[in-house]
């Protein structure tokens, strides 16, 4: 750093925007926010396409007869209960006590698994009964957003399968607490999306 | 003192103009550092072009919207000229009077702000624009495509379905149709009610005014007028496939008694729109010509606007 | 086993295809060729294709641009070829089933394959410059979405020898677009391709955003950011915020297409209206994000050849943040003619005028920056003043259109085709050649060719006038976009100038490549030592050029707006600095990023062509390849401090001459005279 960079940092009062660069892990947040964003604007296109479609029922069953929503509400509390635990795990990872984080880690594993599983078998029933995704405008709408959602779940199981292999091999580096932090983000902004479907597309189902 | 200054510099800026013109036109073979010769190149152009087009088309209107909407064009455009021609005039004249090699421009190197000539500079732009937003907002109203027009008469109802690659044209209540023509009375309002089809259309006939889309399962509404007879072109403004330049339809504005006289002569013609017919009418064909039918059974337009004769084909099929 | 590829995929019968394919095949042979012989593939290797460098990816987006230019205005010279023939009876040479798929090639290309990459070719590069640090925040990132929009660029370039291209226009309107009524791969392949660059342009949004907000030198607060940072950030945002409704958008259009599903359809209660909505909403910002950085290209070459800085900076940042914000509000503007009503027309069309007015508050602020100037007549000046005379009549025609019964006459009609080129050619294309020749010497270290430079621009601004200004006047006479012939025997001479303009462009193009090889011939004789060629005011200039891997050696400490120009006045601008030099770390180059892409298109011509067993290869590989990166933790390379001080020393610039610290006599006395109050 030259001495006008570190006068200028060292300097009490300097506002954030004239210290120079941000440290990696600011950065690295700041980035992953920005992409949380962009994920987001993709569910709202979504979204707004089901609020649209969601009467083109082409003669088939409407929202209200198809949603079960205790079933849903099963899930939602698994979803919920899953973020309550990944905070569990980023403490643990921040005091770099490695068995609660596998523990933590592991159930938030399982219970966004059950999440999974149970959303699939609500895809599935549908699929059975004749009301899947290629029978009406509104029913591809509401597969391609619930469904968009379960895919970020998915992939957020791997990603979070991923990081526990990588705290096993690589340990607790900056690097590897940087993407925790990153997919805790993640993991949470799913959640708060699922209250946006859960509201809009389960409890707005007339 | 400022103000006065720069008004003295413009001045001096305008009276040297002759002059700077002759002798960038010496130069100009010479070094090329002068952009005004582009600037006489543009200009002759525009005009070309204007004369050009104003014998035909949307400045040469023959019905009451068409018109409204020429002056439209033509107010609007005037306004913003008023501003565009000095900013493009003002930017050479700034360019080349304090070009580097002119030692008497006076160079003002800490010179970037003027709270006055800020607030010029939001105030006009702003100005314009709310000007034409005003005729935007009213000319939006009174120029919606489904709002009646002001007229004695009632208007003649005309249901418009654009297939591929032509046009059906269904009179509902003479129960007559025609494809790739239409005949309507002058002075009369006709009121249109389209719909599609496959694919989006445009239906357009730039003499009259306004077009609108045309799109299946949906109805769409226009109004128009032809005020003095002739033929007039119409087109299909939204492409639509590879038959989409054959969309070409005319529309023929008569006095209203030789209207009602092609209308009776067309009823008494063959030629039935039943739905053998109009199945076959739905396939693809390029380039088909003008088609009459003098009798209507049934009005197919409510069908094809509920989406049920949504027609597939394929691009082979269609060449 | 191949899904639906087949032999007859290849259009044997089309010679012109077939004559296209033989001579890239030839042209791609003789390249690799060379290559090989001569030992570059390490070099290559080492240098550009693993590069995480944002001034190498920088270069790599502008020769892409170019390339892919050549292939969009071949579609364009077909195009007004076939309609000057193609008038009254005569078909011309291009059957429709040719014709559509070569608009729609032109619009998606030159968009998505020529604008783009240029565009974010030139921030890539001087961002980073400008701000004051080292590289991007993400610089692998980087690099990925570099090759993401190659691979999509090979996808689109497949097209044209292995199947087909899209007949449905830029934006693949359904239920047009629907496999309905475009059963063939043409759809796909435009859709793939999109997707694929598309999440390319969302990372490099991420990134550049990231960049801009978090990593800028010391003192360097917003105020004091160049106002091409400014406009780089709007449209960095712009391009967080729309390119996933477009990446939505597609997704939902290939699930109707591959899985059946009914979001655009015409049956079971599908709703193309939605589409259209949905594709503007990301179409409207997109041509601002093209627009915003060349209007910041614009800023910087004015203030730097009048010799004083921007006049109104917080206005222009003002327009620029304002244009940002109400560029979202405006979508309707394209489809007045869908009938949605008079209010919410008059709502939109008043909203789309709004934005006229930043946009002219910025046209006043370049005008009043050359009032008091000394201005120099360098190439990047000519293409600025073209541009501010070209762009406004193109921003009239605009205003004029977003009336909406005006827009009921002109919609979709060759008036429309000549505003977009307008402002497109006027603004963008202008920009990304003055940025380009500004920022030239930076990268190479010697000028570009001065006289050739105003021979291109000369080609380009009379060349555009001629092909454009016809259809400003056809489309007044009735004449729509798109027609593959016309009834209308008189427009024919119209459309022979509008060809004679693109003729002259194309002059213009060839007239660039002539420009570069010259310019790389006389590189010696045109050597810039300085880093500074052009007594500039920005950062980028206080390093030397071509600039190091590490760009500053010390980052610079910045106390005002044209932080350049005041340590050039302090007279701390020379180099080498003062004091201690340390080690400095730069990331370390990867090949993740052509590696992703190679699986990426493996993953998209499959898609294409419905080979599901290669798609899951490419799926799976791209994961792999993603995972064997992430587990890598030696990221870094040291580059050791007397290297770095060798260099500052190799580079060290002449002793100061006067107050002003200028190198160059010419300058000198401009400089010199800056102190005067008159």
């Amino acid at each position: 750093m030259s001495a006008g960079e570190q006068a200028l940092t060292g300097m009490p009062g300097v506002p954030l925007s004239l210290r120079g660069p941000a440290p990696t892990r600011v950065v690295a947040g700041f980035g992953f926010w920005l992409f949380l964003l962009s994920d987001i604007i993709i569910f709202a296109a979504l979204f707004a396409t089901y609020a649209v479609l969601s009467h083109s029922t082409a003669g088939g069953p409407s929202a209200a007869e198809l949603f079960d929503k205790k079933h849903v509400f099963l899930e939602t509390m698994c979803l919920l209960a899953s973020s309550v635990t990944c905070g569990f795990g980023s403490l643990a990872i921040q005091r770099t006590d490695a068995r609660a984080m596998y523990f933590w880690m592991g159930v938030t594993f399982l219970l966004g698994a059950c999440f999974l599983a149970m959303e699939g078998r609500e895809f599935a029933s549908m699929v059975a009964a004749g009301s899947g995704p290629s029978h009406s405008a509104f029913l591809s709408a509401f597969f391609t957003l619930v469904g968009t959602h379960g895919l970020h779940v998915t992939v957020g199981l791997v990603w979070l399968v991923v990081m526990l292999l990588q705290v096993a091999t690589l340990g607790f580096q900056p690097m590897v607490s940087r993407r925790f932090f990153c997919y805790g983000l993640f993991w949470h902004a799913l959640d708060i999306v699922w209250i946006g479907v859960f509201t809009i597309v389960y409890l707005g189902a007339k | 003192m400022v103000v006065t200054e720069k008004l003295c510099g413009l001045a001096h800026a305008a009276m040297e103009f002759p002059r700077r013109l002759r002798c960038s036109a010496r130069h100009w073979l010479r070094d090329r550092t002068s952009p005004f010769p582009g600037r006489s190149v543009v200009g002759i152009l525009l005009g070309c072009m204007m004369l050009a087009s104003c014998s035909e088309g949307v400045l040469d209107p023959h019905g009451q919207v068409g018109r409204a909407e020429r002056v439209i064009l033509g107010d609007a455009t005037a306004i913003m000229l008023a501003v565009v021609i000095p900013v493009i005039i003002l930017t050479l004249v700034f360019a080349w009077w304090f070009r580097a090699g002119n030692r008497r421009a006076v160079y003002r190197p800490e010179w970037e702000y003027s709270g006055r000539i800020e607030l010029i500079i939001w105030a006009i732009p702003t100005l314009v624009i709310l000007f034409l937003g005003g005729i935007a907002w009213i000319g939006s109203h009174d120029l919606d495509p489904p709002k009646p027009l002001d007229s004695a008469t009632p208007p003649l109802e005309v249901e418009v379905v654009s297939l591929d690659w032509r046009w059906l044209f269904i009179y509902p209540r003479e129960h007559i149709a025609t494809i790739n023509y239409l005949v309507v009375p002058t002075g009369v309002p006709v009121h249109f009610r389209l719909t599609s089809t496959s694919v989006m259309n445009s239906f357009f006939i730039p003499q009259l005014g306004s077009q609108i889309y045309t799109m299946p399962g949906m109805t769409t509404q226009l109004n128009l007028q032809a005020d003095s007879p002739g033929t007039y072109a119409g087109l299909s403004a939204q492409f639509s496939g590879p038959g989409f330049s054959d969309m070409r339809f005319t529309l023929r504005a008569e006095p209203i008694e030789r209207f009602e006289g092609w209308v009776a002569q067309v009823r008494a013609g063959s030629g039935v729109l039943n739905e053998p017919i109009l199945a076959q009418l739905v396939r693809p064909t390029r380039a088909a010509g003008e088609l009459t039918y003098g009798s209507v059974p049934r009005d197919p337009f409510e069908m094809v606007a509920g989406g049920h004769m949504a027609t597939l084909w394929s691009p082979k099929e269609a060449l | 086993m191949f899904g639906r590829l087949t032999w007859s995929a290849i259009p044997f019968d089309q010679p012109i295809v077939m004559g296209t394919c033989a001579a890239v095949g030839v042209v791609l042979l003789v390249i690799f060729a060379l290559v090989t012989f001569k030992g570059w593939w390490p070099y290559l290797w080492r240098e550009w294709i693993t590069s995480v460098d944002h001034k190498r990816i920088g270069a790599m987006y502008m020769i892409l641009g170019l390339v892919m230019l050549v292939r969009g205005f071949s579609d364009a010279i077909m195009m007004r070829t076939q309609q000057a023939l193609a008038a009254g009876h005569a078909a011309g040479y291009l059957p429709p089933e040719h014709f559509d798929q070569i608009f729609s090639a032109h619009g998606t290309i030159m968009i998505f394959f020529v604008a783009m990459p240029f565009v974010i070719g030139l921030m890539n590069f001087a961002l980073p410059l400008q701000l004051g640090v080292r590289d991007v925040a993400f610089p692998k990132l980087n690099s990925v979405s570099f090759w993401l929009t190659a691979a999509g660029v090979l996808l689109v370039n497949l097209s044209l020898f292995v199947g087909e291209f899209a007949r449905t226009g830029w934006l693949a309107y359904p239920p047009l677009s629907e496999l309905a009524y475009s059963p063939g791969v043409g759809v796909d392949y435009y859709l793939w391709s999109l997707q694929l660059s598309g999440l390319g342009t969302l990372l490099s949004g991420i990134n550049l955003t990231t960049t801009i907000l978090k990593l800028r030198a010391p003192g360097m607060g917003y105020k004091r950011m160049p106002v091409f940072c400014w406009t780089a950030l709007a449209s960095n945002l712009l391009i967080v915020a729309a390119f996933p409704v477009l990446t939505a958008t597609f997704a939902m259009l290939l699930l109707d297409r591959y899985c059946g599903f009914h979001f655009f359809t015409n049956d079971l209660g599908g709703n193309p209206m939605m589409y259209i909505n949905l594709i503007w909403i990301w179409g409207h910002p997109e041509v601002y994000i093209l627009i915003l950085p060349a209007f910041g290209v614009f800023s910087e070459v004015v203030a730097t050849f009048s010799g004083k800085p921007l006049f109104g900076y917080r206005s222009m940042v003002l327009a620029t943040m304002a244009i940002c914000v109400l560029s979202f509000m405006v979508w309707l503007h394209h489809f007045f003619t869908m009938g949605a009503g008079a209010d919410v027309n008059g709502f939109f069309g008043i909203a789309t005028m709004i934005i006229a007015v930043p946009t002219g508050v910025k046209v006043f602020n370049w005008l009043f920056t050359l009032y008091g100037a000394r201005v120099q007549y360098n190439v990047p000046v000519y293409w600025t003043l073209g541009f501010i005379v070209t762009f406004v009549i193109g921003g009239m025609t605009g205003v004029l259109m977003a009336i909406p019964p005006a827009d009921f006459v002109l919609h979709n009609s060759l008036f429309l085709i000549a505003h977009f080129h307008n402002v497109v050619i006027g603004g963008v294309v202008f920009g990304v050649m003055a940025g380009m020749t500004y920022w030239f010497p930076k990268a190479f270290g010697f000028k570009l060719n001065e006289r050739l430079g105003k021979a291109v621009f000369w080609c380009w601004f009379i060349g555009f006038y001629l092909a454009f200004m016809p259809l400003y006047a056809l489309g007044l006479m009735g004449a729509t976009r798109r027609m593959q012939h016309y009834p209308d025997t008189h427009w024919q001479p119209l459309m022979l100038v509008a060809l004679s303009g693109a003729v002259v462009i194309l002059l213009g193009i060839v007239l660039t490549v002539i420009q570069i090889a010259v310019s790389i011939r006389q590189r010696h004789a045109n050597r810039d030592r300085s880093g500074d060629p052009w007594n500039a005011r920005t950062l980028e200039w206080s390093i030397p050029s071509p600039p190091p891997a590490w760009n500053f050696t010390r980052l610079p400490s910045v106390e005002g707006t044209d932080a350049y120009w005041h340590m050039k006045k302090e007279g701390t601008a020379q180099r080498p600095l003062p004091g201690a030099y340390v080690d400095l770390h730069l990331p370390r180059n990867s090949p993740v990023g052509v590696f992703l892409a190679f699986f990426a298109v493996t993953l998209g011509f499959a898609l294409i062509w419905r080979i599901y067993w290669l798609a899951a290869v490419g799926l799976v590989g791209a994961v792999v390849v993603a995972l064997i990166e992430s587990w890598k933790t030696d990221l870094a390379i040291r580059v050791p401090a007397p290297e770095v001080e060798a260099f500052e020393h190799a580079h060290a610039t002449a002793p100061l001459r006067g107050p002003s610290g200028s190198r160059d006599t010419v300058h000198d006395d401009v400089v010199a005279t800056s102190g005067d109050r008159s």
